[in-house]
């Protein structure tokens, strides 16, 4: 048997967080008295040092190893940076939060960690197999670590409710790539395109294959109608877990809805734009409306999460228009746009719900923001950055990235959608305001100070001003997103 | 004077002005907030001077143009630049802002800095908006000047002011995401740009035009407000604090009739003239039907309120009537309204924050206590109602007589504000201010200070000079109203 090594050099960040993983495991065994603030520098060191050899061995040109498993290209690489730099932040975040309810322990790292590292899989595959161990292993990690406060009926309950509905979504898609294979041959995405581009695929079976990865995807992305699982994961799951989930998670599914639709489906893109016209649309009624009727702060966010990443499927579905490629990148990189945009702000509205827990008390409904502007002006400046820019309302980054999507619908000529999406923006609109309504209109009925590290404090400040910078200065950003597109496409 | 960027300054002084208010923080500093917040109000005023003394009559074209690529992404500029539809207002918004913090100064007590920035950076906002020739730009600026307004309702506002500002917040959000959707189809229709100069000269057939129209009616016609949509200004007058008030008549109800002319004019010039009828219906509906409406208020505050969307009725009628009478007249209206329409909510805010009420029931033989006051506030009632020789006169007078050009039965229904504004300011004005002292909190009232003398004197000597001498405001827009009807004349289809 002829064994080629093969060129490890493009895997390097993943080999390099795997081994960490592995090191920090071994070390919080042994260094017991010291393990949780060992696990956790040494968690945030591994990010850090992941992002800098990312950099390092970046490529302009895409990149293939492991018998073509593996690429290494701008889109992976951008998308990898902006995950440990979310996860990194929302490590920050959670700390102190975690500590007070004593659930620091160092496995909670471990995980994170390895969730990070399944979503590198995930960003890197260029093949069905690591795309799905990706997939799992990221799952694995989350439903692990939203069940992490053990004691905690609900929290018990999300974990459940979200690995039995994970684990039947796991199915759909792994049923969707058997079929993928049987119509194509392949399970790698060159060839699948290839074999689909020579019309060589079985059409039934192919388009049954597609129905199941879109389900798939839909349901790690939280969309209607596979959205079932995500206000009550998100309300039952600690919030610094929650904050996990919100954030890096959707990027990395964005990552796999290019990989295997725009990779290695693009020639029936119609097809998949179709269904995700349906999906988008529900998901941005629903999510809208049934943010209104909430309470729960988090759940609102949970259906606010929904509604955004229907509009992120906006972008996706506007790039192929009656055979005509033209606007393609335009549309795939505002999708891009609005999904970092998405975790951008949906890091800092988790790290305000942090921001105002403390040992004993969780701050999870939209009533315990009353009266923040009086306790301290300046978060409740912070969270009326967050809450304006997801409106949609400028100067904020949330304003560019609706009108990028907007601006590729509207140039794919589906001007009903456009209309449709701005008037449930209108009824989205409500439910900000209600928080910033009771924030700043509302006497508080809690006059306990706001006491969090002071890294939160900054880190989260930053965050804030970091919504408006980027409303006020959005080039910056959308360029990445394009020029990262631009190179894997 | 060239070199210098005024319309940035403009912008961006009461912006960063307000924001600098903001960071006295506490209640404790409340004095040096208040000291700030008119030092800054006054700066963005003398900023704007120059504009009107380095002012070229003679062009239409658009002056103290500035632009620099912002988003180049999507080809968005930040393009600034005034011509004689725009220039008068930047003016009168910097002006009204020093009255604004003038009238919030001892009333105001809570949270001072905080009120005072909202007002400020509402002013550069709303600056931004006049002066907007990129169609990004202009939309940024309009939807952000929603947040410091809902702020402003809802925090300072009375007792239904939540209702209030939310209310106005979505009214206005709706028409303004449908504008922003034809935005977007403008954008590409013009092959990737967002310049509204460029927009101007696009050729569209004309079912995109008509659609266009109605939803930059929408848009603009919540924002004026027109019937039927008028509904959230009563409600958000009467729960605004006194300077909220001020600032939404003077200047925020002009924005909508702005958008009117910089873009459902010239940009979709042919479905205007297809529409015009529904316009001016709309119009003629809210001068006679809102007035009768204003004449049954027994709220000071609403009855001004429904006299001001009464008012606009006679601005957006002046607009669709295609001549010059019309514009120039409806524009003069504009800045008249904002004179009286400060000047009137000011006048109920005196009174109002020495009796605590708002009802024309309360009041009656002010005149025996207050004796300055009523003199201003008659000055003011009868300019509302267009008294010759009051800057009211001057607005309604040209937009009648266009709209009899137009159709002598137009102008014979819109010469009927003339009684209804008579009836229902002077009504009001007969109730509150003669008769007999009305009860004890009348007779212990104190007439109006320095302070308040000089805000009022102030509006007063604006209204008697534009209703004697209109001249050199009607010499700024000449060129851009005749430029304006020419193209609008010209199909684009």
């Amino acid at each position: 048997m002829n064994f080629v090594v093969p060129d490890f050099y493009p895997a390097a960040a993943e080999i390099f967080v795997a081994v960490m993983a592995l090191v920090i495991m071994l070390a919080s065994t042994f260094a017991r008295s010291i393990a949780r603030t060992l696990a956790y520098y040494a968690t945030q060191f591994t990010l850090i040092a992941a992002a800098f050899v990312t950099i390092y061995t970046m490529q302009g040109e895409p990149v293939y190893t492991f018998s073509n498993l593996f690429i290494s290209d701008l889109m992976g690489s951008f998308l990898k940076l902006m995950i440990y730099f979310s996860t990194a932040i929302a490590l920050l975040y959670g700390r102190a939060y975690l500590a007070d309810r004593k659930i620091d322990k160092p496995e909670y790292y471990l995980l994170a960690l390895l969730m990070t590292l399944g979503m590198m899989v995930m960003v890197t595959a260029n093949h069905m197999l690591p795309m799905y161990i990706g997939l799992e292993m990221m799952s694995l990690a989350l439903y692990t670590m939203v069940a992490f406060d053990r004691d905690s009926a609900r929290s018990t309950e999300a974990a459940m409710k979200y690995f039995v509905l994970g684990a039947l979504a796991s199915g759909l898609l792994l049923y969707g790539m058997s079929m993928i294979y049987g119509a194509t041959g392949s399970l790698e995405f060159s060839a699948i395109a290839q074999a689909v581009y020579n019309q060589a695929a079985n059409q039934t079976v192919l388009m049954f294959g597609l129905v199941f990865l879109v389900a798939g995807i839909c349901f790690k992305l939280g969309v209607v109608p596979f959205h079932m699982w995500v206000p009550d994961v998100y309300q039952g799951a600690p919030t610094a877990v929650t904050l996990m989930i919100s954030t890096a998670p959707k990027l990395a599914a964005f990552a796999m809805a290019v990989r295997l639709l725009i990779w290695a489906l693009f020639d029936i893109a119609e097809e998949w734009q179709g269904m995700l016209m349906l999906v988008a649309v529900a998901s941005i009624v629903l999510g809208n409306l049934a943010a209104i009727a909430q309470q729960n702060i988090k759940r609102m966010l949970a259906y606010s999460g929904i509604s955004h990443m229907g509009f992120m499927l906006l972008g996706l579905l506007s790039g192929v228009v009656d055979g005509d490629r033209h606007f393609a990148l335009n549309a795939y990189s505002s999708a891009m746009f609005y999904a970092v945009s998405y975790v951008i702000m949906s890091l800092a509205s988790f790290g305000m719900l942090i921001l105002l827990s403390r040992a004993g008390f969780d701050a999870e409904n939209i009533d315990d923001f009353k009266g923040l502007n009086k306790r301290s002006p300046w978060f409740a400046l912070m969270m009326l950055f967050v809450m304006f820019s997801m409106a949609g309302i400028p100067f904020f980054i949330g304003f560019f990235a609706k009108l990028s999507v907007l601006q590729a619908v509207v140039a794919a000529g589906y001007f009903w959608l456009a209309v449709v999406a701005v008037l449930m923006s209108v009824a989205g609109a409500f439910y900000y305001l209600r928080v910033v309504k009771v924030m700043y209109f509302d006497a508080p009925d809690d006059e306990a100070p706001i006491h969090a590290p002071a890294e939160v404090r900054v880190m989260l400040s930053a965050n804030g001003i970091a919504i408006a910078a980027l409303g006020l200065a959005p080039q910056m950003l959308m360029s990445l997103c394009a020029y990262a597109l631009l190179g894997s496409l | 004077m060239t070199d210098i960027p005024l319309l940035s300054l403009a912008i961006w002084v009461p912006i960063f002005g307000g924001l600098l208010v903001l960071a006295t923080g506490s209640d404790r500093n409340a004095p040096l907030a208040r000291m700030l917040a008119f030092a800054v109000a006054v700066a963005g005023f003398v900023v704007t001077i120059p504009l009107y003394l380095g002012f070229d009559t003679t062009t239409s074209a658009m002056q103290f143009v500035e632009i620099a690529s912002w988003v180049p992404r999507f080809n968005i500029n930040y393009h600034l630049g005034v011509d004689g539809l725009s220039v008068l207002f930047v003016i009168l918004n910097a002006f009204i802002t020093i009255t604004v913090v003038l009238a919030g100064w001892k009333v105001i007590e809570d949270k001072v800095a905080q009120y005072m920035a909202a007002f400020l950076i509402m002013s550069g906002l709303m600056n931004g908006i006049f002066s907007a020739l990129d169609g990004v730009l202009f939309y940024v600026f309009f939807e952000a000047s929603l947040i410091p307004m809902y702020l402003i309702i809802g925090v300072w506002g009375g007792p239904n002011r939540v209702y209030a500002a939310i209310k106005f917040f979505l009214y206005t959000l709706l028409g303004s995401l449908l504008m922003l959707v034809v935005l977007l189809y403008l954008f590409m229709q013009s092959g990737g740009s967002f310049s509204i100069l460029d927009w101007h000269q696009l050729p569209l057939p004309i079912e995109p035009q008509i659609l266009i129209f109605l939803a930059f009616l929408i848009a603009f016609g919540v924002k004026v407000p027109m019937w039927p949509v008028h509904t959230w200004l009563p409600d958000a007058h009467v729960e605004a604090p006194t300077g909220g008030s001020v600032v939404l008549a003077a200047i925020a109800l002009k924005l909508g009739a702005y958008g009117f002319l910089r873009f459902s004019l010239p940009i979709v010039p042919d479905a205007a003239h297809e529409l015009s009828w529904l316009v001016i219906a709309l119009s003629l509906i809210a001068v006679v039907y809102i007035g009768f409406v204003a004449l049954v208020q027994a709220d000071m505050k609403k009855l001004v309120a429904y006299s001001s969307i009464s008012h606009m009725g006679f601005v957006t009628l002046g607009f669709f009537i295609f001549n010059p009478l019309g514009i120039e007249g409806a524009i003069v209206q504009m800045i008249s309204h904002g004179f009286v329409s400060a000047a009137m909510f000011l006048c109920i805010g005196v009174l109002y924050d020495r009796v605590h009420s708002r009802q024309i029931a309360d009041y009656g033989g002010v005149v025996h206590t207050m004796p300055k006051f009523a003199a201003f506030f008659m000055l003011f009632a009868m300019a509302n109602s267009g008294l010759p020789a009051t800057s009211g006169f001057v607005g309604e007078f040209m937009v009648v007589l266009g709209a009899v050009q137009y159709n002598f039965w137009i102008g014979f229904i819109a010469a009927t504000t003339l009684i209804l504004g008579a009836a229902y300011s002077l009504w009001m004005y007969k109730r509150v201010v003669f008769g007999k002292v009305a009860n004890k909190h009348v007779a212990e009232l104190e007439d109006i200070n320095a302070r308040e003398f000089a805000f009022l004197g102030i509006l007063a000597a604006c209204v008697l000079a534009m209703g004697l001498y209109p001249y050199p405001f009607t010499e700024v827009m000449h060129a851009s109203v005749n430029e304006l009807l020419r193209h609008v004349a010209v199909s684009k289809l």
